[in-house]
């Protein structure tokens, strides 16, 4: 299907799922994710015409509920795993000057 | 190494009063201070004591679960309310979920005692159990050899019989590998059959619970106490099946009738352990199984599917650790792209950066139809073949992993081939359906598994025909060290 050899952005696809590679793993990242594309690519010699895709695996849809608050506010337990808050909020890098 | 002990042998103790459980979780915690297999990340020394306290006084009311006041493991992919939850990796060294997965509530609520958490592969991507950010886990029956993954802590350590009986997780075989390489039986039951919340997610389509103990009675008596609907995981499964609550009263009924079972032909190519499988079908057919050839003929297509499947899922699911709400951060961080990207990069390690960029790749703009679209309609052929041969036959049986357990690094530096060691496990996966793994024989001293595979929530089809095998064979009671788990422990 692809041209792997060729054709894997390795920066692009890092930006996209936000990590960094060092240039020598970026080279290794590369060339693994070659050869798993070439092992992927032998989905495609399969005839799937006229098939739909399954994307549940028996093939049953998510139930519903209604849409009504059933969770009460834990902020205080969950911000016990945070790596930095202040009054509540989570801290980050400043994202506006 | 220890001597293995069965769950209901400790149940039927306790219950007799010839043993409290605070004494048989002291002598557990006793033994896993000193292992030296690493199947273990956190012991819970404090918590266990507490429970067996708990569960000797629910016992003296007499009105226990058959499990109340045994010890048992979880795997540390199960969010556990005041304990670390690390999913073996670096990512989450110092998570303290501030809630229980609905698993171990129930496991909680019957009053079984958590021992501790079990190493496994890093968000449970691997098969080998190298991937874990706390090291690699030791087979017992050769601590050079891998014990499988990603539940390898937990085949091990009943392998080993440091505990009777351990959860595991099972997304393209993570529950069946490691059984079948440490010789213990171990089942992943039906997708939605038991509920995902608090299990830390890798496929969310995939992703099923279940048991792993020294057979399959034990199996049974842990899987009724793990299933059952749960509002908070939008797929689970509303059942009102009868046989899972009288298999913890009474154990496991006989099968009771003949059944047809299918050995589909693109499982038998590779002939390397063909004889243990043979001996299989020579004690079921003895048992008067008829046994027929099927075919299954989307197989040769399960692993480039799986990994298209599994690795998209991953890199949506992964895309929640970025450092600011919890899980690692990097030090000082000089913007908010630096804080994502590089607590990413120094909380992952090698193997789920690979799957990220795998599910990234098929996800991408112009390849989504191609990769992932593609891959779900294979799906829906892998289920249909399925589908066809469950018309004609009752149970599938196969083998469970193409080899026995291999040597630590023998595979790690090539992913296609650690991939191909869910070659007869995924297909299942894709499909949903329930498969269950028990030991029947060895290849070179070392133990192999048969897998059995039936129609959606058809567990205890599986759990009768092992429970019969395993009446007829004696693989499961072999332990390393040339130990055996007593026939008195089996009642």
């Amino acid at each position: 299907m692809s041209d792997a050899k060729t054709a894997i952005p390795i920066d692009h696809l890092a930006t996209l799922a936000r990590l960094n590679f060092e240039p020598a793993a970026a080279t290794e990242a590369r060339l693994d994710l070659e050869k798993i594309i070439a092992m992927i690519d032998a989905m495609q010699a399969v005839d799937t015409r006229d098939v739909a895709p399954l994307f549940h695996p028996l093939d049953s849809s998510q139930r519903l509920r209604k849409d009504v608050a059933n969770e009460h506010d834990r902020r205080e337990k969950f911000q016990t795993n945070a790596p930095s808050t202040s009054d509540g909020y989570y801290l980050v890098p400043r994202v506006v000057d | 190494m220890a001597p293995p002990v069965t769950l209901r042998a400790m149940s039927k103790a306790l219950a007799a009063g010839q043993i409290s459980s605070r004494e048989l979780t002291q002598e557990h915690l006793k033994q896993l201070r000193n292992e030296p297999l690493n199947c273990f990340i956190t012991i819970a020394d404090e918590l266990a004591l507490q429970q067996a306290d708990a569960a000797d006084k629910q016992r003296a009311k007499k009105n226990a679960h058959p499990l109340t006041g045994v010890p048992i493991a979880h795997k540390d992919i199960f969010c556990t309310d005041g304990l670390p939850t690390t999913c073996g990796s670096r990512m989450l060294e110092n998570f303290v979920a501030p809630y229980n997965a609905h698993v171990v509530e129930l496991l909680d609520n019957v009053g079984a005692v958590t021992l501790g958490k079990t190493n496994m592969d890093e968000f449970a991507m691997g098969s080998s159990n190298e991937s874990s950010y706390f090291g690699s886990v030791s087979n017992p029956w050769d601590p050079e050899r891998v014990p499988g993954g990603s539940s390898g802590g937990s085949a091990a350590a009943v392998a080993a019989g440091l505990v009777a009986g351990a959860t595991g997780t099972d997304t393209g075989g993570s529950i069946r590998q490691p059984a079948a390489l440490c010789g213990i039986t171990g089942l992943k039951p039906t997708y939605g059959r038991i509920s995902r919340y608090g299990m830390i997610a890798f496929a969310s389509s995939l992703d099923q619970a279940g048991p792993m103990t020294c057979d399959a009675e034990d199996a049974g008596l842990m899987l009724g106490a793990m299933a059952g609907f749960d509002a908070k995981d939008s797929t689970s499964a509303q059942r009102d099946d009868a046989w899972l609550a009288a298999i913890a009263e009474s154990g496991i009924p006989n099968l009771g009738r003949s059944l047809t079972i299918g050995l589909p032909k693109e499982y038998y190519e590779d002939r390397s352990h063909n004889a243990a499988i043979e001996a299989v079908q020579t004690v079921l057919r003895q048992q008067g199984h008829q046994l027929v050839e099927v075919s299954l003929p989307h197989t040769h297509a399960a692993i480039p599917t799986y990994y298209v499947i599994a690795g998209a899922e991953a890199s949506t699911n992964l895309s929640r650790y970025d450092g600011v709400r919890f899980g690692h951060r990097c030090d000082n961080p000089k913007s908010l792209e630096d804080l994502y990207r590089r607590s990413r990069s120094e909380g992952f390690g090698a193997e789920v950066k690979r799957r990220i960029l795998t599910g990234t790749y098929t996800l991408s703009v112009g390849y989504f139809d191609a990769y992932y679209v593609k891959a779900q309609r294979i799906r829906r052929l892998i289920a249909n073949d399925f589908k066809a041969a469950f018309a004609d036959v009752d149970v599938l049986l196969t083998p469970t992993s193409p080899t026995p357990a291999f040597t630590k690094g023998q595979l790690s530096g090539d992913p296609v081939a650690m991939y191909q060691q869910d070659l007869y496990t995924v297909p299942t996966s894709l499909a949903g359906l329930p498969a269950l793994s028990m030991p029947c024989g060895f290849v070179d001293g070392l133990p192999v598994g048969a897998q059995l595979i039936a129609a959606a929530f058809q567990e205890d089809l599986l759990l009768g025909l092992a429970a019969q095998y395993q009446r007829n064979s004696d693989w499961h009671l072999q332990r390393p060290g040339g130990q055996r788990v007593s026939t008195e422990w089996l009642a």
